[in-house]
């Protein structure tokens, strides 16, 4: 097991730094230029010239990677241009706030989606599956900028029961897991959670209906074990793969998304994505794209290296 | 005797003290910026327009600020922390300036406003070896003194500024800088990203909080020097919301009690749950910047006038819910730099089809033009189906139009590169909206030869000898009443000249709750917030 463990972390090397080039030159070959955010329009070409050379974006790209990198390594992702703070504490405080949004609305996602999947497995071409059923197909259906936005409208706008926008009263900076925070996380972990939900829904259902129709569940049954017993037997053999797929979308949900931290103005890494883009923030959008993309990489990492503890069948070799 | 006159003094201090806490306990504002970050808190702010309203002109003074007192007269500049300014009549070049500073004035931190606190602030932007030299700062306010050459105190209380040439505009360009206290610098560890945190200028609100991102508190600064601006409020709140639809539900769900720039297709809905819609005029166009290069359809007047002609303006204030003041010229209508125009900007297809049948073009035989436009855009209002208005008005009189769609970023790139550009790709206009509330700005940097693209701002390459006297005028004329009469012969010629097509300006259009009340919508980019209370 150790020894796949350290294969597996020296095949990460590769990706990383084939990732680091990725992100470096995807925002480089953008067009717009990187000093656009911290230059009133009118600054002449002269002025640009010096900012251009104070900011090192007059270098050559070899060498702004080099250099990039080099800090990188030394856990220093460089200063934002807009806001001239430095990007690791930016995103950190982006990532944590993602993260919290991630967890609930994999919590979520999770709970409902398994739930409405086996319930539709185990209950195939019944109302209950069309009804799981329908439910999985709209979560992985709607656009959930637009079912935040009808969210935003029942609850905050009509009902105002719960605020619109933001993280808390009082910033992240101040956010703590009390009654009147999580009122800030309900709409947009909501919103967040129905395509994890849809897909879960649709991935259990399948894996629990092909489970079902295997022979050593008719042999269970045949042996008179109790439903009970079959069900926590096609659980067990369920997990793995479920696990897995939950392993991803808390990945793709840890990216934050640009749409729903945006309508919800939730202060994270889409949220902060988003900024940096427009802003044309360079060592921002870099640093940003590079911390997400290396956790998708070591959250690959663990699920699979878990997987490979769950189940047995899978090879080590 | 005695008693009961020390007993009644302790009441009457009393009852005005209440009375005193009452006047300014007045609630708390909390406003909804377009920005997705709080503009930089060190003084000279980035973001624009914007951050100059919400963190310029709150916590900070320049040496000359914009008067925000009034909603129908058009806004100038009135004397900031310096009590007096003007070039010295001694001096043959006319280029020395003596600024007379008021005195008495305190920073936040309590340390004193003066002679060498201003100079520290110039050397904060230009002098790049200086301890307190900080390029973001710099990178925002060196580009808006480019008259400056030197400066220096005289005494505790008067300072000197020298320009390079004379320039009548000086005044303008130091309403753009503001004065950041070297005390509070020196207190932090002469750290720019600790003063940051904890800023201090002479401005009427000081900063409590600050949550990048997030949220900055202001209250209001007792001690400022001009009484009459001490705010009523108890507290002003900013939360970045870039989101238009965010903005408005944060609004309507009582989050914040105001928004700036509400989606036009929410005013009405905003209305009539009866959160009010306040606009003003303001030195903002929306325009067709035309490229004089040579080869450049529109170097020809008349195609030039049937296009300001064949616009429908009023259409296009349709689309955008009134949220628009159709452009009679280049500034807005009742501007102090409009003059007379001899060329009328309305609406006259006849005329329009006239004009460009002696230029040789029909909706039969239309002339192609490119223009470059975007999807979206600071101040760029809504670009796309405006455009297409255009687009359609244009293609009705002859004129058949082709769009170059490029991102914002990109846009602001090809302005910096000019008409003549290859990635222009002979794109002969560019849909841009202009800051105009300075004569640089407004003028200067488009029409003046020198300034061509990409050396300077000039993206069109525009070049008249007759217009580079009427701008040399304006620069060298330093009476303010004589200087505004050139202003307005400089807007007639461009009006008279249709230099651009003149569309529209945007309306600062902004959304309040009920609850706000006592703001004055200045004909400005800039807003005073100090006399705002919260009814209950």
């Amino acid at each position: 097991m150790l020894g796949y463990i350290v294969k597996r972390i020296i095949y990460v090397t590769p990706v990383a730094l084939g990732v680091s080039v990725v992100c470096f030159l995807l925002v480089h070959l953008a067009p717009g230029d990187p000093l656009t955010s911290v230059l009133p329009i009118d600054a002449t070409a002269e002025q640009q010239a010096q900012m251009r050379a104070i900011y090192g974006f007059d270098r050559p790209l070899i060498v702004q990677y080099g250099l990039w990198l080099w800090k990188v390594l030394h856990a220093d992702l460089g200063n934002s241009i807009a806001s001239g703070r430095p990007v690791l504490s930016e995103v950190s405080r982006a990532v944590v706030n993602s993260l919290i949004l991630a967890a609930v609305a994999t919590l979520i996602g999770f709970t409902f989606g398994s739930l409405f999947g086996f319930v539709a497995g185990y209950f195939r071409n019944s109302p209950l599956d069309k009804a799981a059923s329908a439910l999985s197909v709209f979560g992985v259906s709607v656009p959930h900028y637009w079912l935040g936005m009808v969210l935003v409208i029942v609850f905050s706008v009509q009902l105002n029961w719960l605020p619109a926008t933001g993280a808390g009263p009082g910033g992240s900076d101040h956010w703590r897991p009390d009654a009147e925070h999580l009122r800030y996380i309900i709409l947009p972990a909501i919103t967040m959670s129905v395509i994890p939900m849809g897909i879960i829904a649709r991935t259990v259902r399948a894996l629990v209906a092909d489970i079902l129709a295997q022979e050593f569940v008719q042999a269970l049954r045949a042996k008179g074990l109790s439903e009970w017993g079959v069900f926590k037997h096609v659980v067990r053999n369920a997990a793995p793969t479920a696990l897995a797929v939950m392993g991803l979308q808390l990945g793709y949900l840890l990216g934050g998304s640009i749409l729903i931290e945006t309508v919800f103005s939730w202060p994270g890494t889409g949220f902060l994505l988003n900024a940096a883009i427009f802003q044309r923030d360079l060592p921002l959008l870099q640093g940003t794209i590079l911390v997400l993309a290396m956790f998708f990489v070591v959250l690959n990492l663990i699920v699979d290296v878990l997987q490979t503890a769950l189940d047995p069948r899978i090879q080590r070799g | 005797m005695s008693s009961f006159l020390k007993k009644s003094t302790v009441l009457g201090v009393g009852l005005l003290l209440a009375v005193s806490s009452t006047v300014f306990a007045q609630g708390t504002l909390r406003i909804g910026m377009t920005a997705s970050d709080i503009p930089l808190t060190t003084g000279q702010t980035d973001q624009g327009g914007e951050g100059m309203r919400f963190m310029g002109y709150t916590v900070y003074d320049g040496l000359i600020n914009w008067d925000l007192s009034s909603a129908t007269k058009p806004s100038d500049l009135v004397p900031g922390l310096a009590e007096s300014y003007g070039v010295d009549p001694a001096d043959a070049t006319k280029t020395r300036w003596v600024f007379k500073l008021r005195q008495g004035v305190k920073f936040h931190d309590g340390s004193e406003f003066d002679a060498d606190a201003v100079v520290w602030n110039f050397d904060k932007l230009l002098k790049i070896d200086a301890p307190q030299f900080d390029k973001r700062q710099s990178a925002q306010g060196k580009s808006r003194i480019p008259a400056v050459a030197t400066y220096k105190t005289i005494d505790k209380y008067t300072v000197e500024i020298v320009t390079k040439s004379p320039d009548a505009t000086l005044p303008y360009q130091l309403a753009w800088i503001m004065m950041s206290s070297p005390a509070q610098f020196e207190k932090v560890g002469k750290n720019w990203d600790e003063f940051a945190k904890t800023p201090s200028g002479t401005g009427p609100w000081k900063l409590t909080l600050f949550v990048p991102r997030e949220r900055a508190e202001m209250v209001p600064f007792k001690d400022y020097w001009d009484k009459a601006r001490v705010p009523k409020l108890d507290k002003l709140v900013l939360l970045p919301l870039p989101e238009a639809n965010a903005r408005v539900a944060a609004l309507r769900s009582g989050q914040v009690d105001w928004i700036e720039a509400p989606a036009p297709d929410a005013v009405a809905s905003l209305k009539a749950a009866g959160f009010p819609i306040i606009i003003n005029a303001y030195p903002h166009n929306w325009t067709w910047h035309l490229s004089r290069a040579p080869g450049s359809p529109w170097n020809d007047i008349r195609v030039r006038k049937a296009a300001n002609l064949a616009i429908d303006r009023e259409g296009m204030k349709e689309l955008l819910a009134g949220l628009m003041i159709p452009a009679e010229g280049f500034m807005p209508p009742g501007h102090q730099w409009f003059g007379n125009p001899k060329f009328k900007v309305k609406t006259d297809i006849a005329e329009a089809k006239k004009l460009l049948a002696e230029a040789g073009y029909s909706k039969d035989k239309p002339l192609t033009v490119k223009a470059i436009i975007s999807p979206s855009g600071s101040g760029q209002m809504q670009p796309l189906p405006m455009n297409e208005l255009i687009q359609q008005n244009l293609a009705e009189v002859g004129i058949k139009v082709e769009f170059e769609v490029v991102e914002w970023n990109q846009v602001i790139n090809l302005w910096r590169a000019g008409a003549l550009d290859p990635n222009a790709k002979g794109a002969s206009s560019i849909n841009f909206s202009y800051f105009i509330q300075d004569p640089f700005t407004g003028f200067i940097r488009h029409l003046q030869c020198n300034l061509k693209a990409p050396t300077g701002t000039n993206w069109g390459h525009y070049c008249d000898p007759e217009m580079d006297k009427l701008l040399d005028a304006v620069r060298n004329t330093f009476d303010p009443k004589e200087q505004l009469a050139v202003l307005q012969k400089v807007h007639e010629k461009y009006v008279d000249d249709a230099l651009f097509l003149m569309v529209t300006h945007d309306v600062n259009a902004r959304a309040l709750s009920p609850k706000v009340q006592g703001f004055v919508q200045a004909k400005n980019w800039f807003q005073d917030f100090s006399p705002i209370t919260m009814a209950k």
